[in-house]
């Protein structure tokens, strides 16, 4: 496979990833959560290398998602004693990222992680880093990661799909069928943790954010049913990556930011021209009332 | 006699206040019984920590003589209408099979039966013709049809419904009391928390007084004196008199 093709498929397993457990967060009303989640990796990848002493990606892993775990209780816990949710969030998200940007400078010279890196993410330098396996090169490690990821959400979400739909619509008749909704939302928030710090080596994190929220509410926008939302949600992630990845190569601009902005179009366009919620038809609507 | 619901010394407690106190009542079977009270009297508190929603400080909630979490599927349970999103992207059908997942179990999906259940629930409050419609397109009263569509679909013994007239219009209510009547009939359990005094005694044979404290809880008729009323309100029922809201109610 080609340089091109391998950056385009990396861009296109993060977008669809990050915007099918994304639907849920929009779904649950916790979009901001997704944001501190996908911060507060940041102490968990550097605490996790100065145990591990490598920059083994599983063991990464492991420490985002403790740490994603950990932001959900102290917000859920500050909430619970009488915080505001959105300060609940605030607080425990710069702190923790505040604690992570500390541990890096102090370690500096050990730690080879870059803050820069961390933020924008080098999705051009993904080809290079190849997963080797008994001295065959099996493609870009970044693509496994996120690939990876994708599947045990797409396995775990699959399986509990109804479960899931319920807590997130009612999770009071959740509780009372018996349904242990917390537990369902820490699966779901681990999901979330991994597929950010999955997400985030050859992306970054604010394009994570981006595509944690944006295709999904612009599905929101184009669809009725859940199904067709995860979905289409995946479809517009897609869409966006091979937009957003030639827009760079024509304005030789950088990749990530380029599938951000070309997410944040596709969704205004949507907010728009949506047939059902779309700004444009509505008026038209409204005029037609009118008239 | 089998009591469906029994509660015995229950205390909950909102930042160290109390907000119900050793409330114990037993309810009878086969009774559609008003749960009434001032706003913040701990009506909706009531039906929560029975069904194990919120913690209790203290006390026992029994179903049919044995703890909660093992009778959960003889329970229908119709949360207050504002308490969900109904901009959620889904149908009144798929609203009405939620009542289905407790019956369905871990991993599965809803079976044809479960879905044909669903529907025949939705043609018993006159919504079928609805089944395929965004749930954000349904009025209010449509809304509060299908979530009594849904609890119909849980199949129960004992109901729980929370302020299920509040925004609904007149045909919905009346519909909705001619269904409460009929699983009554059935000998099925209904407990509404309700704040229309003028209708107590046209829908309830039972109420349940309550103002952080059980007051009285009995037959409307023996219960929904003008008495008990002051007990309860305190000093908000004379201005409801003043204003001939209660004008249906006999002293």
């Amino acid at each position: 496979m080609s340089y091109e093709l391998w950056v385009i498929l990396t861009g296109a397993l993060v977008a669809s990833s990050c915007s099918f457990i994304g639907c849920w967060l929009i779904l649950r009303r916790m979009a901001m959560l997704g944001d501190a989640i996908s911060h507060t990796a940041l102490p968990g990848i550097v605490i996790a290398f100065l145990i591990s002493h490598s920059l083994d990606s599983w063991a990464m892993l492991i420490g985002a998602a403790v740490f994603g775990l950990l932001t959900t209780f102290l917000v859920q816990t500050l909430h619970q004693s009488g915080v505001q949710s959105d300060a609940a969030i605030g607080v425990t998200f710069t702190s923790l990222f505040a604690v992570g940007v500390v541990l890096v400078s102090v370690y500096a010279r050990d730690v080879h992680i870059d803050l820069a890196h961390v933020l924008y993410g080098e999705i051009a330098y993904v080809p290079w880093n190849q997963l080797v396996v008994g001295g065959v090169e099996l493609g870009p490690r970044a693509v496994w990661m996120v690939g990876g990821t994708f599947l045990l959400s797409l396995a775990v979400i699959g399986l509990l799909y109804k479960e899931f739909k319920i807590t997130s619509f009612d999770p009071a008749l959740a509780a009372a069928l018996g349904l242990p909704v917390t537990l369902l939302h820490y699966i779901l928030m681990t999901l979330v943790s991994m597929t950010t710090v999955s997400a985030f080596e050859s992306v970054g994190a604010i394009l994570v954010v981006a595509m944690l929220i944006v295709p999904g509410a612009t599905a929101y926008l184009l669809t009725d049913r859940l199904g067709i939302m995860l979905g289409m949600s995946c479809i517009i992630g897609i869409v966006t990556a091979v937009i957003g990845y030639y827009a760079a190569v024509l304005l030789n601009a950088s990749i990530a930011g380029a599938m951000t902005t070309t997410a944040g179009t596709l969704f205004l366009l949507a907010f728009l021209f949506s047939p059902s919620h779309g700004v444009v038809m509505k008026w038209r609507a409204k005029r037609r009332l009118a008239n | 006699m089998e009591h469906p619901v029994t509660v015995e010394n229950l205390t909950v407690a909102y930042h160290q206040k109390p907000v119900l106190r050793e409330v114990e009542f037993s309810v009878p079977k086969g009774k559609l019984i008003g749960i009434v009270g001032p706003n913040g009297a701990g009506k909706s508190t009531l039906i929560k920590s029975i069904l194990g929603l919120i913690p209790r400080a203290s006390g026992e909630v029994q179903i049919f003589g044995k703890p909660y979490k093992q009778e959960r599927r003889r329970i229908g349970y119709v949360p207050q209408r504002e308490s969900v999103d109904w901009d959620f992207p889904t149908s009144a059908l798929d609203v009405v099979l939620m009542g289905r997942y407790g019956h369905i179990g871990w991993f599965r999906r809803p079976s044809s039966k479960d879905k044909a259940l669903a529907m025949s629930a939705l043609e018993k409050v006159g919504m079928a013709d609805y089944a395929d419609r965004q749930i954000s397109q349904l009025s209010g009263g449509q809304q509060q049809r299908v979530f009594l569509a849904r609890a119909l679909a849980q199949d129960a013994e004992i109901y729980f419904m929370d302020e299920p007239f509040v925004g609904v219009d007149a045909a919905t209510e009346k519909a909705i009391i001619a269904l409460l009547t009929e699983l009554k009939h059935q000998g099925k359990t209904v407990l509404v928390v309700h704040h229309d005094l003028q209708t107590v005694t046209e829908y309830f044979d039972w109420v349940l007084l309550l103002n952080i404290r059980l007051i009285e809880f009995g037959p409307t008729e023996e219960v929904f004196t003008a008495e008990n009323l002051q007990k309860t309100y305190g000093g908000r029922l004379s201005l409801l008199q003043e204003s001939g809201n209660l004008s249906a109610f006999k002293a």
